[in-house]
């Protein structure tokens, strides 16, 4: 009897031992988007300074798979995520529609004009009303949108090459042939 | 004492803190309202804070966010459901009580009763019994025993 009192001690420190163990693999700041597989939020966004042309979330759900990117001037990994994201413009490979967050007038216009516009449209959303409603945490963020205007996915890090050839891509060719 | 006073004002400086003067509602009443919502509410880019305490734009933005609902005529639950269906419950502060959170919201319980029944079980064991001091009749066999040797 009292043998098996002293095992006690040992399979509590192995079972919470490997419930702290599982506990360090996971990322606590990822907050999962509560969009996946619900129709995109209806929104409108005006164009921002300088260029002509905003949009609607309308203009997303029209039977192509689309990506929708939260960017700024202000966001450092937004720099590092913009000239792959070029390369996909460049190459035709999808449709981007920007959402300039909280960027002062002016600055977005300025960013793009430096860097290149990877982007089909881009919105305006200074106040940050529109990322409000798509639960936006922080930029960069992207948004999968598939043929029947549904959010599918969302990215919330810099989209990498990398990350394209494993991830992103295959999953987009899969929507598209759906 | 002065030094002492100053540490301690300086460390609750943060705080106190909530909404910057230019989101503040003209009527207290609904304020009052908003601050408490916002006390309850995670910030979610600095996930310690609450939207109170954060001085994060994500922050601000929900700060005049749940004004804006209040102003719209919500009640405080419906603001708080209209952030957590755009964010979910990990802007919850406080944890619901639901399928997924029931372990979290139980432990404390269980574990209080295993180390109740544990105590328990311990304190009631029977107690050793105390050595009874030897006799005489044993003290004259150490003797002889101890003759006998030497």
């Amino acid at each position: 009897m009292n043998r098996v009192v002293l095992i006690i001690p040992v399979v509590l420190f192995a079972v919470i031992g490997a419930f702290f163990a599982w506990g360090l693999t996971r990322d606590p700041t990822a907050i999962p988007s509560q969009l996946i597989d619900k129709p995109l939020p209806q929104f409108e966004m005006a164009a921002i300074e300088g260029l002509d042309q905003g949009f609607s979330s309308d203009e997303l759900k029209k039977g192509e798979v689309v990506l929708l990117n939260v960017f700024g001037s202000w966001c450092v990994s937004c720099h590092i995520e913009h000239p792959f994201l070029m390369q996909l413009a460049q190459n035709d490979t999808i449709k981007i529609y920007g959402l300039n967050w909280k960027d002062e007038p002016g600055k977005g216009k300025e960013w793009l004009d430096r860097l290149g516009n990877p982007y089909t449209k881009v919105g305006d959303d200074y106040s940050g009303r529109v990322a409000l409603d798509l639960g936006v945490t922080g930029a960069p963020e992207t948004f999968v949108i598939d043929k029947e205007g549904k959010v599918r996915f969302r990215v919330a890090m810099p989209i990498t090459e990398q990350y394209w050839n494993n991830t992103l891509g295959p999953m987009i060719e899969e929507l598209r042939s759906q | 004492m002065k030094a002492v006073a100053l540490f301690l004002m300086l460390l609750f400086l943060g705080v106190a803190n909530a909404a910057e003067p230019d989101e503040l509602l003209d009527d207290p009443v609904l304020e009052a309202r908003a601050e408490k919502i916002d006390a309850q509410l995670r910030c979610v880019v600095c996930q310690s804070q609450s939207i109170a305490e954060s001085n994060a734009p994500l922050a601000k933005d929900l700060r005049l966010l749940v004004r804006e609902r209040l102003v719209a005529g919500d009640t405080n639950k419906e603001v708080i459901a209209y952030v957590v269906e755009r964010y979910g419950d990990y802007v919850l502060l406080k944890p619901p009580v639901q399928g997924n959170t029931l372990f979290l919201w139980a432990f404390p319980a269980l574990a209080l009763a295993a180390g109740g029944a544990g105590a328990f079980f311990f304190l009631r064991r029977p107690k050793p019994v105390a050595a009874t001091p030897i006799n005489d009749e044993d003290e004259q066999e150490i003797d002889r025993l101890l003759e006998e040797r030497g």
